[in-house]
């Protein structure tokens, strides 16, 4: 019985995948932090504070995917109904806030020397915060019931709701008023940006979405051992009563 | 029954127990005049600043306002197992929210007509185009209700932790406010042409979010 326990906790900890990614989310990280702090040039207007843009644009990268992963692994738990999905969702929401949070944290580091200021109301930074309140409160649900069916059943619907809502909001921010510079890289016509510096924006783009995979692994596998602990915390008494 | 009639009687049922009980009569309209009070203590008392800033503070007393009478309306059904019953009824889970929202909607137009007369008082807010204005309260209002009633479920079972319910709800309506607030103040200033885009926004957010509220409110019932 302790032996099967044992195998059983063996396979749920496996880590040899999670070591691959760990490793190679390092060296991506590394990569990029030379490419983006010694050979990429310094911006010609902004000077070394451009610097910033190589991890502040992937953070922002992330904390939309996150949150699109919790969208997709929302609607698919409703569909199915298997805790797999919730567990995904919720360890995306958890790194997508995160991210949300160092994107903004980032944005204010680089707008305070370039824009003059901290903070503005410029479309995309407000729909930001206004992303990062709703998937805080989605946070905050998971955290007030102890049922864990109805637990992922209202997050399920608030990962839905609330991503559906972001387009929206940013529509009505856009309309309200404008500051931001423009998108550089996704727009018709040749980027406006240097061949170095595109190649470390990327590479950082690159070397935080494996961050992410490898977290994710990490946070699902807790995940996985809080249910189970959950589960055998409970089953003497279900025993009992037999 | 067609969810129509099933969503007509549930509204009919709410209004007719906020009549009876004059919840929103008695409470939320005292609630809401406190609040603009407050907001002339806190803006006031130059006239000048007051009229700049009377359409956000009419907004924000009924964005509040909302965020009440949504709790409310599912607090009626967490007594003497209510809910239970209305979930055990042979009626579509959709006709429910839909019903709610309705009834929540009918609530916050009687509440703005005697908010918006207060403000014109206290504030000093002159309207050129009272119709358009209307037409924002109208949209903006089924707004409030369509995000309050999906979620109102989740406050009602949560009532432990109370800041959650305006934390979640709050954000999420964050386009009715810009969209409402934008145009109450050009259809205030008499600006009427610029007012159209900000209603289509309101009405944009009223049908998304009815129509995801149908799909999935039944998923927040689901015991």
């Amino acid at each position: 019985m302790a032996a099967t326990a044992e195998r059983a906790l063996g396979k749920a900890t496996s880590r040899s995948g999670e070591h691959l990614l760990g490793i190679a989310a390092l060296v991506a990280l590394g990569v990029s932090a030379v490419m983006s702090l010694v050979v990429a040039p310094p911006d010609a207007v902004q000077g070394e504070v451009q610097r910033i843009m190589y991890v502040h644009v992937p953070s922002a990268w992330l904390a939309y995917l996150c949150f699109f992963v919790v969208f997709i692994a929302s609607i698919a738990y409703l569909k199915t109904k298997k805790t797999r999905w919730d567990r995904v969702a919720a360890a995306s929401a958890e790194i997508g806030v995160l991210f949300t949070s160092l994107a903004i944290v980032l944005g204010m580091l680089w707008g305070k020397p370039v824009w003059g200021t901290w903070w503005t109301w410029d479309p995309r930074l407000t729909t930001t915060a206004v992303l990062l309140m709703i998937y805080v409160a989605y946070l905050a649900i998971r955290r007030i019931t102890d049922n864990p069916s109805r637990r992922a059943r209202w997050a399920a619907v608030i990962g839905i709701v609330g991503f559906i809502d972001v387009p929206i909001v940013h529509l009505s921010v856009v309309w309200w008023r404008s500051l931001h510079q423009g998108p550089t890289l996704f727009r018709l016509g040749p980027p406006e940006i240097e061949g170095t510096m595109l190649l470390a924006l990327l590479l950082g783009v690159a070397a935080f979405t494996i961050t992410y995979a490898y977290l994710m692994t990490l946070r699902l596998r807790v995940g996985r051992l809080e249910e189970r602990a959950a589960r055998e915390a409970l089953s003497p008494l279900v025993g009992a009563e037999r | 029954m067609t969810s129509a009639r099933q969503a007509t009687l549930i509204a009919r049922k709410d209004l007719l127990i906020e009549v009876r009980g004059r919840h929103a009569l008695g409470t939320l309209v005292p609630f809401a005049a406190t609040v603009l009070v407050a907001f002339g203590f806190a803006f006031g008392p130059g006239r000048e600043v007051l009229e700049r800033v009377a359409p956000g503070l009419l907004w924000m007393a009924v964005l509040f306002s909302a965020v009440m009478a949504s709790r409310r309306a599912y607090q009626t059904e967490s007594e003497d197992g209510a809910l239970e019953g209305l979930l055990l009824a042979p009626i579509d889970k959709a006709a429910v929210f839909l019903g709610k929202a309705v009834a929540v909607t009918v609530e916050l137009l009687a509440l703005v007509i005697v908010v918006l007369l207060l403000v014109m008082v206290l504030f000093d807010l002159s309207v050129a185009d009272p119709f358009l204005v209307l037409a924002a309260f109208v949209l903006g209002a089924i707004g409030l209700a369509a995000v309050g009633s999906l979620f109102g479920v989740v406050a009602e079972s949560s009532r432990t932790r109370e800041a959650i319910f305006p934390m979640l709800v709050l954000p999420l309506v964050a386009p009715v406010l810009i969209a409402g607030v934008r145009a109450t103040d050009l259809a205030a200033a008499g600006r009427s042409g610029e007012v159209w885009s900000w209603l289509g926004l309101l009405a944009a957010f009223d049908v998304v979010f009815l129509s995801v509220g149908v799909l999935v409110f039944g998923y927040l019932l689901e015991d």
